[in-house]
């Protein structure tokens, strides 16, 4: 029927529908591949914060949380913007796509703002691992033991090594999630998208709520974690 | 694939069933709900930091659960698996199945290697 002659269709598919399912399919896959990329990193961070609790602990405290979990708003918003942007495609409300995927890229960048702010906190404090790292910023002197508080004080580097690898990696996501979107609201603009074809907005939405499940992972495990004992 | 393209029409009527089924559109209250949803969680988050449940460990189940339920919303029904074909389903639970594998035996590593002391020391 219609659907094979529709401008988007590659021909070595029997139909639309079968197109569509491999483009997901697809991106699935590039995800679980994403999954075990970003894994490999909370798997480093289940370690050593087991080994070194009160670095992670002190480290933490240095986060700032009101920010974080503002950030973490911005980016549910941005989640939810980019589903109505989905949506839209999936009715063909062409101006509809474009303005919410517009919000999302605004978000999107309000988040990377504030991630900004906070790194430059850190700079200016000291906290970026390397030789410069001025562990007593953290504030640790409440651990009696000396021993304790001079391993703490030493991995607390290695906290913060996690914390920008971990942030950084997320950020850089999305920084290429950013101009992925501009480029389909672009083509949304065009009139390339309808109810019967609208694959690519759909499958940079998946890429998009990737970003922010591993953000709703970091939120907690980077800036609220537990005093041990 | 020759054998494919030999199976009769019976097999291409599914496919077109599947081209024309205009693949369910969830409504935008869904979507709304589980924003609510995720909004909510992540101050329950915030708030759960702040109490003592008397064991850290306590507090880092708190968050895990809540960012785990939080993720399964998001993958459900903003990323549409609730709704997407077996094998989108089985790709999904794969790439979390394979994440499983990684933390059980880096756990199974690391956690475990105080429990036994090393001979000769």
């Amino acid at each position: 029927m219609s659907s094979t002659h529709h401008p988007a269709f590659v021909h070595h598919f029997e139909n639309l529908g079968e197109q569509k399912e491999a483009a997901t399919f697809g991106m699935w896959v590039f995800i679980a591949q994403e999954i075990l990329f970003f894994g490999g990193l909370f798997g480093a961070y289940a370690v050593y914060r087991n080994l070194h609790p009160d670095a992670f602990y002190y480290g933490s405290h240095h986060l700032n949380i009101p920010l974080g979990a503002f950030n973490t708003a911005v980016l549910i918003c941005s989640s939810l913007t980019m589903a109505l942007g989905v949506h839209a495609a999936a009715l063909g409300k062409r101006t509809q796509i474009v303005g919410w995927l517009l919000a999302t890229v605004f978000l999107g960048s309000v988040f990377l703002g504030i991630k900004v702010v906070e790194y430059k906190e850190k700079f200016d404090h000291h906290l970026v691992p390397g030789t410069s790292f001025d562990a007593s910023q953290l504030h640790m002197e409440s651990i009696e033991d000396p021993a304790l508080l001079a391993k703490s004080q030493k991995a607390a580097q290695i906290y913060y090594s996690l914390y920008f690898a971990m942030t950084g990696l997320h950020a850089l996501h999305m920084i290429i999630g950013i101009p992925i979107i501009l480029w389909i609201a672009a083509r949304a603009w065009l009139g390339q998208f309808g109810p019967e074809y609208h694959s690519p907005v759909e499958i940079t939405g998946l890429y998009w709520h990737f970003v922010d499940i591993v953000w709703i992972f970091l939120f907690p495990l980077l800036y609220l974690i537990p005093k041990p004992h | 694939m020759t054998e494919t393209a030999a199976v009769p029409a019976e097999n291409h009527d599914s496919h077109e069933d599947h081209a024309h089924a205009h693949p369910h559109v969830v409504p935008v209250r869904t979507y709304i709900l589980v924003f609510l949803a995720l909004m909510f969680g992540t101050a329950i988050t915030v708030g759960a930091s702040y109490v003592d449940f008397g064991h850290s460990y306590l507090n880092n189940i708190v968050a895990l659960a809540i960012a785990f339920s939080k993720a399964a919303l998001v993958v459900l029904f903003f990323m549409h698996v609730k709704y997407s074909s077996k094998l989108t389903q089985l790709a999904v639970g794969s790439g979390f199945a394979f994440l499983v594998i990684l933390f059980f035996f880096v756990f199974a590593d690391y956690l475990t290697r105080g429990w036994l002391g090393t001979p000769g020391s």
